[in-house]
């Protein structure tokens, strides 16, 4: 069965209006005639599926609308154009560390993330002991959560996560956190979830890591949707890409240094 | 129409575990953990309620009868009514770290905000009563009447709360706008003055302030000794109900946009 299916799914967001400015800044614009909504569009076009059990791997540089696209799978936007189908429970990892709270001790975040991801009191209390020990974090129970190092902070937001065996994962940016050890344990852990079945989406940087993984890779760039299919295939695409790209920048320093007084031209990104 | 509503409550089911450790963190944050920490938010409103006695009884009430009961009975409401309506208007900001990350109902921000709120009101109430009794007015049944008044500003605040909150999301100096609205509102809710004085019209016109008529039926009930008549209750619900209808609309035509703009 499919379990996400995304058809020429597009993303929009509304910049240059009132979002910098406040409400009497609006009032005279709109006076003045000079006020303007644009909008800018952060995914073009996106069309894929995904059968239960695989692994997604999303590639792209910075800016291409990865973490927009697992934005609208994970139902906290919505697509501008395009249709969407989502099925099953989502567990969904953007940015780890963020949404806890700094004065509240590592227990309370522990129960009151569990909340936000959907699970009961029962469930929580049934697995909180293994959370806590799978993050490594047994002496820190009572600390406040602003204590934690940065590592420790997202250990407990992958172990919150993790231990739930969701249909549904999505991953952003989530398995480069903590120390080696932890890495390797953190794999083991997803593709446990994997193996039993959820469908999962994975943003990384690190090629190597979705070689190993995925069983398919979405490629973006400036939101436009380059490749979908293969992981080999489209990892080794990409890693030209990305090369031919560093040997353009090299080449564009080089250029830069030859001819120190530059011609104006900006052809940064 | 009905479907929407059992929908509502399923969800409102899901979500109660949520709700619960919400209301759990606000209250923490709020009180800090310390015994002092909730005992200062009852002290702060009776401090108030005894420099307002002390100088306006010289100024206004000199002549009028339970004059402290008449202030606190309008403070008691005012503050809880700001109380509710600050707390709700950050109530999306504050959790923007959340609302972008995880998809979840962001009423519930709002309402487990109020919770804190409604219990600090909740136990300015008590001490209420307490100077009720003090001054001289025994309990009757007819108090039993101010379950209405309470329940309809509630809901209210929480309507307030919605559109300052939307409000807040998209214009972030509407802070400063609502602070000066409030203390305008402080003055027009007649809260340590009667309205006696002034002409049947402009008497009238006091009705227009939310506020007004919850504080008036609050008074009616406890020092003026009758149950106010329909027009009363109606303006009380009807109040109620445009708040919540016009936050629960922008809430859901906003939805999906909020994030945009935090």
């Amino acid at each position: 069965m499919k379990k996400i299916e995304l058809n020429d799914v597009s993303v929009s967001y509304i910049v240059g209006d009132f979002s910098n400015v406040g409400l009497k800044d609006v009032i005279i614009q709109k006076l003045k005639g000079t006020y303007t909504a644009k909008e800018f569009t952060a995914v073009k076009h996106v069309s894929f599926s995904l059968e239960e059990g695989e692994l997604l791997g999303i590639v792209g540089s910075n800016g291409a609308g990865k973490s927009t696209l697992l934005k609208v799978i994970s139902g906290i936007m919505r697509p501008t154009e395009g249709t969407m189908a989502v099925r099953g429970s989502i567990a969904s990892l953007l940015e780890l560390g963020t949404g806890f709270d700094g004065d509240l001790t590592v227990r309370e975040n522990t129960f009151l993330r569990g909340a936000m991801l959907g699970y009961t009191r029962e469930f929580m209390n049934d697995t909180y002991r293994s959370i806590i020990d799978f993050a490594e974090l047994t002496e820190f129970e009572d600390r406040k959560f602003s204590h934690l190092s940065s590592g420790m902070k997202s250990r407990l937001a992958f172990s919150i996560a993790c231990l739930v065996n969701p249909e549904i994962l999505i991953l952003d940016e989530v398995l480069s956190v903590g120390d080696g050890a932890f890495r390797k344990k953190s794999e083991k852990k997803m593709l446990e979830i994997i193996k039993g079945g959820a469908t999962t989406l994975l943003v990384s940087h690190s090629l190597g890591q979705i070689r190993r993984l995925a069983t398919k890779v979405l490629w973006l760039d400036r939101g436009e949707q380059v490749a979908f299919g293969e992981p080999k295939e489209i990892c080794d695409r990409y890693e030209a890409f990305l090369a031919g790209k560093q040997a353009e920048a090299a080449q564009q320093a080089q250029q830069a240094q030859a001819q120190p007084e530059g011609t104006g031209e900006d052809d940064d990104d | 129409m009905l479907d929407a509503v059992r929908n509502q409550i399923t969800q409102l089911k899901r979500h109660k575990f949520l709700f619960e450790e919400l209301v759990k963190r606000d209250f923490k944050k709020k009180y800090k953990r310390t015994a002092l920490g909730m005992i200062w938010s009852l002290i702060s409103p009776l401090m108030q309620l005894l420099i307002m006695s002390i100088v306006f009884t010289n100024f206004f009430g000199r002549e009028k009868p339970h004059y402290t009961i008449y202030l606190f009975a309008g403070n008691l409401t005012y503050s809880f009514f700001k109380d509710s309506t600050y707390g709700g208007m950050s109530s999306l900001m504050a959790n923007a770290g959340i609302i972008t990350k995880i998809n979840l109902p962001k009423y519930m921000f709002l309402l487990s905000k109020n919770v804190a709120s409604l219990i600090n009101f909740g136990l300015t109430l008590v001490i209420f009563f307490i100077f009720t009794a003090v001054d001289g007015i025994a309990f009757h049944p007819r108090f039993l009447m101010l379950v209405y008044p309470v329940v309809t500003l509630i809901l209210f605040n929480i309507g307030c709360g919605f559109i300052l909150s939307a409000l807040f999301v998209i214009f972030k100096d509407i802070q400063y706008l609502y602070d000066i609205f409030t203390l305008m509102l402080m003055y027009l809710s007649a809260i340590f003055y009667y309205t006696d004085d002034y002409s049947e019209t402009v008497q009238k016109l006091f009705y227009l302030n939310p506020l007004y008529v919850y504080i008036t039926y609050i008074r009616n009930i406890v020092i003026d000794g009758y149950i106010p008549a329909w027009p009363a209750h109606l303006l009380c619900l009807v109040y109620a109900l445009g708040a919540l209808g016009i936050g629960a609309l922008i809430y859901k035509k906003y939805n999906y946009k909020f994030l945009y703009y935090m």
